[in-house]
């Protein structure tokens, strides 16, 4: 469904992605692990659109979207949490998820997908009419994944979700992860620190360093790595 | 609440002497070289003191209050306002009162009156379209009088070469400040902040030096004289042209409003929302951050080119040196002032920005000390402006979840 090829992205004359090649197919959940720095949000930045890339090619669904605008990408049917959640803090719950589905004009079907992401994450059906900056950071979490929904994406990307959130916090959202997964159908694409967390629900997995993939595995066999658990787990 | 008193004491004792050491060598010595005497003015110093002892104490005063105060008054008379104001009855007579003040003021009053209006109409109707670009789009747009010269300039110019008049002139006016505003705004597309700023006044700038320098074509600082005032039918008197173009004023300030009351409600004003508040999440919602910048400033532009066009006819004569920085800082000062994104704080701060100076020509040598002391004391009582944004938001009534 996705697929790097030789990717290189550069900020300036920094080189972060010194080619990524990696393949997600559709339904899986991929997770990509990797220290501070290694290149994962440039990765995701990458795809997304947001950042060019230097050279190399990116696929969806076979299309070429390497040089695609950020814009056409989610109309494609791609959408991303981008890191630190990133709301529209002077808008409401319910503004912030209709901005997601900005694309879309369909007013009834928008309605029951509100309707579904509150069953997904009913704290926030009570906050609805407060406006984002308000809410707590593991609200903000739900809130980005649930606007990123409302685009009704095929594949979600999803950049560092527990980033400093509390550990059952962090639980809950993963579940929620796996859910909309086998729900929805839809593919995860998943950028962690957290590695235990994300490699529990994923399929496979890929670890950057210094923007090279350095290893890709299924997850379990990561999970078992001895290197991996050195450098990532911290057993 | 002693302990404050004499904290507030001291430091206001302190400002004082503070002040009176500085001020010391201006104020009280005073050398006289022709008889070779130093005169020490003593009084001075103690009115120094006394003076910045009760300004300071004035301004922790209200310092303190602003904070005890701020969370209960803060957006009271607006919503106040906004309530009165969502009824619809009250707005019908509202309305209808103001629109015939607007038909009836030409004759209740002198020439002088009508013009100096129309010149506080004209300067709205540019608030109210720099209002989109830095109220809505939030880009630092520095170089806004570029497209208010390029509305005159088209007129005059369109006027001396071919004849045009008013009429033609003024939709192409708008139209010529749009595409421009499409120009400018490409080169600038990725800036942000400081750097837009910048940027942006500098092309002010340069359109400025364009227009003085390419004096074959535009006749430089020499300006264009004798641009034709609006025909109604045939030509009209002094007075009849002035209260003319304070009705067309009118009529097109109520035109904006009304569009940009659209605009604000309308897709293009929540994707500017969202590219306001976050570019990052606004693009991974599938917003076109390029086509929405560019929007945003030939909106904006638009509205200047509209009133450099009835600039033009009003004064009948334009040169380079009516559209330079102070202009734009003008504009941007009336919008801040009134209050950034709200359409009632733009309209305000523009006819305070050019009335207050009209009707106090005597003190026109303070006007721009007045307006430093304004600008400083405004972001720190009144922030978000005389009257700040409320921001509308669509509420969704309780439904049980639980069930």
């Amino acid at each position: 469904m996705l697929k790097l090829d030789s990717v290189h992205t550069y900020y300036g004359n920094i080189k972060a992605l010194k080619g990524i090649s990696l393949k997600v197919n559709k339904g899986e959940i991929i997770c990509l692990i990797g220290a501070n720095g290694a290149g994962k949000s440039t990765t995701l930045m990458t795809i997304s659109g947001i950042k060019t890339p230097h050279s190399g090619t990116i696929e969806f669904d076979g299309i070429d979207i390497t040089d695609m605008a950020p814009h056409r990408i989610v109309a494609m049917g791609m959408s991303q949490v981008p890191e630190g959640r990133r709301m529209f803090s002077s808008l409401t719950v319910v503004e912030n998820l209709d901005m997601g589905a900005y694309l879309r004009s369909d007013k009834k079907e928008r309605k029951d997908d509100i309707e579904y992401v509150f069953s997904l994450f009913p704290i926030l059906s009570k906050r609805k009419n407060q406006t984002g900056g308000t809410l707590s950071g593991g609200e903000q979490q739900m809130l980005a994944i649930s606007r990123a929904l409302m685009a009704r994406p095929r594949i979600l990307l999803l950049d560092e979700p527990s980033l400093g959130l509390a550990p059952l916090i962090v639980q809950q959202i993963f579940e929620i992860i796996t859910r909309i997964n086998k729900e929805q159908g839809t593919t995860i694409f998943l950028v962690e620190q957290n590695a235990n967390m994300a490699l529990k629900i994923a399929d496979r997995g890929y670890v950057i360093q210094n923007g090279r993939i350095v290893k890709a595995d299924s997850a379990g066999a990561l999970l078992e790595d001895e290197e991996v658990r050195a450098a990532y787990l911290g057993v | 609440m002693k302990a404050s008193f004499f904290k507030t004491l001291r430091t206001t004792l302190l400002n004082a002497l503070w002040m009176m050491l500085i001020t010391f060598p201006i104020m009280v010595i005073k050398v006289k070289p022709r008889e070779s005497l130093v005169s020490w003015r003593w009084m001075n110093l103690l009115w120094v003191g006394i003076g910045t002892f009760s300004l300071s104490w004035i301004w922790r005063y209200l310092l303190s209050r602003r904070d005890k105060g701020s969370k209960l008054n803060a957006g009271r008379g607006r919503e106040v306002l906004g309530l009165l104001w969502g009824k619809k009855k009250i707005r019908a007579v509202l309305l209808a009162a103001l629109t015939l003040l607007v038909i009836w003021f030409p004759w209740i009053v002198n020439l002088y009156q009508v013009g100096i209006i129309t010149s506080g109409l004209m300067f709205v109707i540019l608030g109210l379209g720099l209002n989109i670009v830095i109220g809505y789009g939030g880009l630092l747009h520095l170089g806004y009088a570029a497209f208010y010269a390029m509305g005159a300039y088209n007129y005059a110019l369109m006027y001396l070469y071919w004849g045009m008049q008013f009429w033609l002139a003024l939709p192409l006016g708008a139209v010529s400040g749009a595409l421009f505003g499409i120009l400018i705004g490409f080169p600038v597309l990725r800036l942000r902040g400081d750097y837009l700023a910048i940027v942006t006044l500098a092309f002010g700038e340069i359109m400025r030096l364009l227009l003085l320098n390419l004096s074959d074509f535009t006749k430089g600082a020499e300006g264009i004289a004798q641009i034709p005032r609006a025909a109604f039918i045939r030509a009209l008197s002094l007075q009849e042209a002035t209260n003319y173009l304070f009705y067309i004023c009118a009529v097109l300030v109520a035109f904006s409003i009304f569009i940009i009351r659209r605009l604000e409600n309308s897709r293009i004003g929540r994707a500017l929302e969202a590219m306001r508040e976050d570019e990052i999440a606004a693009q991974s919602m599938g917003i076109n951050l390029t086509r929405n910048k560019l929007i945003t400033f030939a909106l904006g532009a638009f509205w200047a080119g509209l009133a450099g066009v009835i600039l033009a006819a009003k004064t009948t004569y334009i040169n380079p040196g009516s559209f330079t920085l102070l202009e734009s800082v003008m504009i941007l000062v009336a919008v801040v002032l009134g209050g950034m994104g709200s359409i009632p704080g733009v309209i305000l701060g523009a006819l305070l920005v050019t009335l207050i100076p009209e009707y106090f020509r005597a003190l026109s040598d303070y006007r721009m000390l007045m307006f430093g002391v304004v600008l400083v004391i405004m972001p720190i009582f009144r922030p978000r402006g005389i009257i700040p944004k409320l921001r509308k938001h669509y509420t969704v009534k309780e439904v049980d979840c639980s069930s």
